[in-house]
Formats: C-alpha cells, sequence, structure tokens
C-alpha cells in the first residue's frame, strides 16, 4: 500500500542523509521526498511516499522515529487528509498550438507561467492524479521538459503536527 | 573558567566521570593529546590499532556499564575505528568515539586525511555529530554520553575539526547538568495494561519459556529477572549475549539456544504455547527459518526499542519499556494475582524438558591423544571457577565451544561480539575488562585465526602490565568456516587453513609476555593452574586441539528449531541402543 508520512526532523546537517541512508539501507522503497524548514527555523518538515505492506510500513515508521533528528511524525495515510503537488511543465507553444495549450491550461486550471515566442511554461497545482491526467491530455512531442514537486501532505480537520 | 576547545573536550570527559580513555594520536587530534598531557584525572591507552581502541573501549563498557570512550585521529584513524563502533552498535553497547577531523576551512577539500566520517558511520552508529564550533563542544559532549547510555544504548561518535580545539581560542566553560532534548525521549516504564495481559497469559500458559537476550544484561536486570524465574518456576534460556543472567547452575535453566544451542533449549521454543521474550531480538541465529519458529506459541516481547518489536517475527503482548522496571512490575502484578501458573501443566512441561535434557546434547568424545577444544573450555571452567572471573572470545568455533562448556554464574562475565561477529574482538576487549577490574582474572578464548586480527595488541599488554590469560584453541582451521565447508560444501576447504602460524608461545615471550604450548590432554590442567597462578604475568596458551571437531548441536540456517543436527557421536551412540 502507498503511504503519506510527514515527518518534523531537526534542522540540522545530516538528518536528511539519515533519512534516505536508512531508506536505503533497509532496502525500504521511497517514491518522492521532499523538505523544506518550518516556521520554526531550527525544524524541518519532510513529506515521503513510500509502499510496503503493514510489516514493512510499521518499521518504517518505527526506524524514523528510532533517529536521534526525528521529533515527530505522522502516517497521513491513517486518516483523512490532503495531498498537493506543484509541477512545472515546459511547452513548445509555436503558431498552431499557442491557443490549444492555453485552453487545455485552462481547463486544468493551470497558470501560464512564462511565455517566449516559442513556449509557454505551465504551472500545475493538484492530487498527482490531476497532474497525470495534465501530462496525458498535453500531446508527448510539445514536452520540453516537465518538473514534479513530490507530493505535499496535511491532515484533514482542525489538528495539526506541531510540537 | 576560560577553556581552548582542547581543554573542553578533556575536561568534559572528567565531567562526565571519565576514567580511561583507548585512543591514538594524530594530526587531528594533536592540540587534544596535549590537553590531556597535562591533567592526571583520565587515564589514556595507548593501543596499537585503532580498531583495538573501539574494542577495548567496547570491552570496558560491557564489563563495567559505564559507556566506553575511545579518541582516534582524522581519515585512517576513523575509519579504523569502524569496525569496533559497529561491534558495539550491533550489540548495542554504551560507546562515545571521539574522532579528529581536518579544520572546518578544509573540510570537503580532500585534504590530508580527511574522510568524511559522520558519513561513513551513520548506519552504524546510534548517533553522530559533526561539531563546527568551540562553544557547541561541552553540550555535544553531554548529549553524546546521553544518547549512548539511555534507551537501547548505543556508540555515538564526536567529530571534531582541528580548528575547533585551537589552544589559542580560549571561551568560558561549563558542562550542562541536565540534558533534555525535543527529539530524543527514551521510555523507561512499561505499560500496566500490556503487563496485566502478559501477565494474564503467562497464568494460564502449559508450556512457557523466558527467553531472554542481551537486553537483560545491558540493562542490568539480572536479579529481577531471577525473582520471575523464581515465582513463576518457567524455564528460561539465554541467548549468546544473555548468558550470565541467570546463573547456568540454576535446574530452571535449559541453556543457550538457537543456532548451537542445547536440544532441551530448542525443543521447548518449538513446542512451547507462550515465549515470554525479555531484551531479546529474535536475531536469525536465533530463530532459524521463521516460518516454523514456535509454531503453537504467543509471544510476549519486552523491549526498550520499539523497532526491535515484531520486526521479524510477529508479537501478540509488546511491551516497549526498559527491561528492569518491566519485569519488576510484571513480578508485582503476578504476586498479587490470585491465579498461579497451573502447576500440574507446568509439572508436566518440566516432566518433557527433562526428557529432552537426558539426550545431554553436549557430550562429546573424550580423548587422551588430542585435546578436544570442549575439554579445554570444561577445564578452565573447573580451574576458575572460584575465581573472579571475565572471559572474552573472539569469533568461531571456540566462541561457541566457549558459550556451550563455560557455565556463567553471573551477568557481564561473558564478553564476545554477537551480533556483528567481530574476530579480533577478544584481545583487545579484554584489555578494557582488566583496565576495569586490575584485581579480577581475565582471560581471552580464542582462535589462531581471529587472535591475529588483533595481535599487536600484545604490546599495548605488556605496556600496562595488564596480565591477561589468553586461550588459544589452535586447530590450524578457521574452524567454523572449514565446519560449514565440511558440512554443506563437501569438504571443500577453501581457504580456511591458516597456514604459515608463527610459533605462539616464542611470539609472546618476544612482547614481553610467558608463552605456553600445550599438546597432551594431561598436561592441560597443570598448565591451567600455573597460567592462573602467575597473578602479574600475561600468559599466551597456545593450545593444540583437535583439529577437525564440530559444533553441535547445529542447526542449519534456514532451519527450524526441531530440525537439530546432534553430533555424529550421539548419533551413532543412539543407534547403537
Amino acid at each position: 500500500m502507498r503511504h503519506i508520512i510527514s515527518v518534523l526532523i531537526e534542522n540540522e546537517s545530516g538528518a536528511l542523509a539519515r533519512v534516505a541512508g536508512l531508506f536505503a539501507a533497509r532496502g525500504y522503497n521511497i517514491e518522492s521526498l521532499t523538505v523544506a524548514p518550518t516556521e520554526d527555523p531550527t525544524l524541518s518538515r519532510m513529506t515521503l511516499v513510500t509502499h510496503g505492506d503493514e510489516r514493512i510500513i510499521e518499521q518504517i515508521v518505527k526506524q524514523l522515529n528510532k533517529l536521534i533528528d526525528v521529533v515527530k511524525l505522522l502516517d497521513l495515510s491513517d486518516g483523512p487528509h490532503i495531498e498537493r503537488e506543484l509541477m512545472m511543465v515546459k511547452v513548445k507553444a509555436e503558431k498552431g498550438m499557442r491557443e490549444e495549450l492555453k485552453r487545455l491550461a485552462d481547463i486544468f486550471r493551470a497558470n501560464i507561467i512564462d511565455v517566449t515566442a516559442t513556449s509557454y511554461t505551465i504551472e500545475l497545482t493538484g492530487h498527482g492524479h490531476k497532474l497525470d491526467a495534465f501530462l496525458e491530455a498535453v500531446p508527448e512531442e510539445v514536452i520540453i521538459e516537465v518538473v514534479r514537486s513530490g507530493p505535499l501532505g496535511i491532515s484533514r480537520g482542525p489538528k495539526g503536527l506541531g510540537l | 573558567m576560560e577553556l581552548s576547545g582542547a581543554e573542553i573536550v578533556v575536561q568534559a570527559l572528567i565531567d562526565e566521570g571519565v576514567e580511561y580513555i583507548w585512543g591514538y594520536p594524530g594530526g587531528a587530534v594533536l592540540h587534544i593529546y596535549d590537553a590531556l598531557f597535562q591533567q592526571k584525572k583520565i587515564r589514556h591507552i595507548l593501543v596499537r590499532h585503532e580498531q583495538a581502541a573501539t574494542h577495548a573501549a567496547d570491552g570496558y563498557a560491557r564489563a563495567t556499564g559505564k559507556p566506553g570512550v575511545a579518541l582516534v585521529t582524522s581519515g585512517p584513524g576513523a575509519t579504523n575505528a569502524v569496525t569496533g563502533i559497529a561491534t558495539a552498535y550491533m550489540d548495542s553497547i554504551p560507546m562515545v568515539v571521539l574522532t579528529g577531523q581536518v579544520p572546518t576551512p578544509f573540510i570537503g577539500s580532500d585534504a590530508f586525511q580527511e574522510v568524511d566520517i559522520t558519513g561513513i558511520t551513520r548506519p552504524c552508529v546510534k548517533h553522530n555529530f559533526l561539531i563546527k564550533r568551540v562553544e557547541d563542544i561541552a553540550e555535544t559532549i553531554a548529549k553524546a554520553f546521553y544518547i549512548a547510555t539511555t534507551g537501547r544504548p548505543g556508540p555515538v561518535l564526536i567529530d571534531i575539526p582541528k580548528d575547533v580545539t585551537d589552544p589559542n581560542v580560549r571561551i568560558p566553560y561549563e558542562y550542562p547538568k541536565k540534558i533534555s532534548m525535543r527529539s530524543y525521549k527514551p521510555v523507561e516504564k512499561g505499560h500496566p495494561r500490556q503487563i496485566r495481559k502478559a501477565v494474564d497469559l503467562m497464568v494460564k500458559a502449559r508450556r512457557p519459556v523466558i527467553y531472554t537476550g542481551g537486553g537483560v544484561i545491558l540493562g542490568d536486570a539480572s536479579d529481577e529477572l531471577r525473582q520471575l524465574v523464581e515465582i513463576t518456576g518457567f524455564p528460561v534460556t539465554h541467548t549468546l549475549m544473555g548468558l550470565g543472567a541467570v546463573p547456568a547452575s540454576d535446574k530452571r535453566f535449559l541453556g543457550m539456544l538457537g543456532m548451537h544451542g542445547t536440544y532441551e533449549a530448542n525443543m521447548a521454543m518449538h513446542e512451547s504455547d507462550l515465549i515470554i521474550a525479555i531484551g531479546a531480538r529474535f536475531d536469525d541465529r536465533v530463530t532459524g527459518k521463521l516460518a516454523s519458529f514456535c509454531p503453537h506459541a504467543k509471544i510476549i516481547h519486552v523491549d526498550v526499542d520499539p523497532a526491535s518489536i515484531s520486526k521479524n517475527v510477529k508479537v501478540d503482548v509488546p511491551i516497549v519499556g526498559q527491561v528492569k522496571p518491566v519485569l519488576r512490575d510484571m513480578v508485582k502484578v503476578l504476586k498479587e494475582r490470585k491465579t498461579k501458573p497451573d502447576a500440574k501443566a507446568l509439572a508436566a512441561w518440566w516432566e518433557r524438558i527433562e526428557g529432552w535434557r537426558a539426550v545431554e546434547c553436549l557430550r562429546y568424545p573424550q580423548s587422551d591423544k588430542v585435546i578436544k577444544p570442549q575439554y579445554a573450555i570444561e577445564l578452565l571452567a573447573k580451574v576458575t571457577k572460584r575465581r573472579d572471573f571475565y572471559l572474552t572470545s573472539d569469533v568461531g568455533q571456540h566462541q561457541m565451544f566457549a558459550a556451550q562448556f563455560y557455565p556463567f554464574e553471573k551477568p557481564r562475565r561473558w564478553i564476545n561480539s554477537g551480533g556483528l561477529g567481530t574476530m579480533g574482538f577478544g584481545l583487545p576487549a579484554a584489555m578494557g575488562v582488566q583496565q576495569a577490574f586490575p584485581k579480577a582474572t581475565v582471560a581471552c578464548v580464542t582462535g589462531e585465526a581471529s587472535i591475529q586480527m588483533c595481535i599487536q595488541e600484545l604490546a599495548t599488554c605488556s605496556q600496562y602490565k595488564l596480565p591477561l590469560k589468553i586461550i588459544l584453541l589452535n586447530n590450524g582451521y578457521m574452524g567454523m568456516v572449514r565446519q560449514w565447508q565440511e558440512l554443506f560444501y563437501e569438504g571443500r576447504y577453501s581457504h580456511s587453513y591458516v597456514d604459515a602460524l608463527p610459533d605462539f608461545a616464542a611470539l609472546a615471550e618476544t612482547y614481553g609476555h610467558v608463552g605456553m604450548t600445550i599438546e597432551d590432554p594431561a598436561d592441560l590442567e597443570a598448565a591451567y593452574k600455573e597460567a592462573f597462578g602467575m597473578k602479574d604475568r600475561l600468559v599466551f596458551m597456545n593450545v593444540l586441539v583437535d583439529p577437525e571437531e564440530n559444533v553441535y548441536p547445529m542447526i542449519e540456517a534456514g532451519k527450524g528449531h526441531h530440525e537439530m543436527h546432534m553430533s555424529p557421536y550421539l548419533t551413532a551412540e543412539r543407534e547403537l541402543a
């Protein structure tokens, strides 16, 4: 099963390497990992997406908690939650295609954030499925470059993950 | 008080109560060595290879329960220490290792003797630090000791760049009185509801077995375990790391379990309906094939590390907490219970166990021509019985023979590398033990392959006058490798023969020690007596033993507890009968 796990971790050098190293050393699957400092600059928040059966996920959670730098951790998949991912796509936008691409961006509620005579850069936020769907809708031959952030997640409801 | 970084390092160690440091100087730690030179409180022991520094600190920690400390330089000094760090990590030994590092402006420039030691050791330490400012030294050292010694203990490495210890930069010093970390809060007591649930199962059990590991030793919980055994009357078995928790002479002790465990311990595990696992981690050398592990049993697991629980084997009642308070609470709840374990069922269970025990699975053919390694250990036990005695070992057949044939009556007396299985561990570990207990008798049982991995420490022993007794069970082979090759590779002894052996007795003498060579079984007892009689000399006993003796019983890797191989000697005897 796919799990999305949020981790609050001390914002110290080596902290990211400890998490990445743990996954490598224990042979856990890691699909995506995003990390940035939080509003408290001594803390970073990590969102990672992994796959595994119940036993493996239990071990991943325990092993992450065992890292000295990990302050708190939440398996978002345990409850209702929201996921969002940011994607930027650079596409060839030449004469015949410019209108078509603009329309497609509108349908997906995407923004065009950079324009040249021959290209658009389109920004799109949403669940990973929506991003996949957009990429399928765009003709393959016009795609120059795609960059995705990996998902971020937050739980639904008034409770938050904090210290 | 204003101190330089180097002085802070030393003062912090003094404030932490450190008595000994095992180390080796080098460029990046020269400032620290200079500060060490100018004080008298900490004794520095100069080893001959950094691996030995970590093993000696480790041996000291295993015997005393206090954290061991090692100090090595950057680059090769640090990488040489890695084997010792990983050894301590696998057996959860509290240790603090200080490594020098190139000055901060040079980090990342491939400077002379630079290595990313925090990167290298990340998978084999409990935690590590790279100190970047002199202001951080005291707190980091305090944190390192706190982390190393609490929760599930383990080694912590502190990497200290040379400029941080600059003698010309002096700052006010104060050692933190208390450490509290938001990201690290080890648990102490077990959850009362879980303990009650465990007791529910215990009073209902008909075929219970208590299976304990190194956690009981590390957690100083032997007394509590003995009480639990006393009030329940349950059989108890130990892992290699757990020996000595319950006295080997106790009737309820079934011996070691696992790959080279006793028939009664493994059969009891296999037939049990309740396993009470305490401070043990269901290692593959213990469980054998997981699919056939304790097929009829519910499992209670007490461990301070939640990640150990349900890692290899699914547990029915997990109890996260330190072994000592958990056992204390468990005994208390048991005493308050009106329902007691079923005496009749327990008696029937003991009857079956005695049947397995009657096989006497450890028996071996005695010989008057060649010294059997088992006999060498049995005699050792006889000769050292009344002594304040510690035994370290290296890794291989001699280690298993020692575990099987030396009856450990107390905890912290059997010191060996269980998890990592590090050859070369025994001699330096014994140095650490002897340093901690100068009056005790400390012996190291080893093999001719293992001993050569750290034999340079014979020099350290002569410098510090450590009167160790080294018992080399010399069979001319890497015995355990050869055994597997005999059993599973049709006798193709690929590179397991130790050729070009030195004359060990003569070698020991060139280091200033006493050397002996013993070949005749009739001479062994007298030789032991002579050796152990030399109170202030290291005696190196080269005991030539049966070259092709095997360790039995044995469970092949990937087989279950009920699929033990008994020694051919026992099997032949059974066929005759």
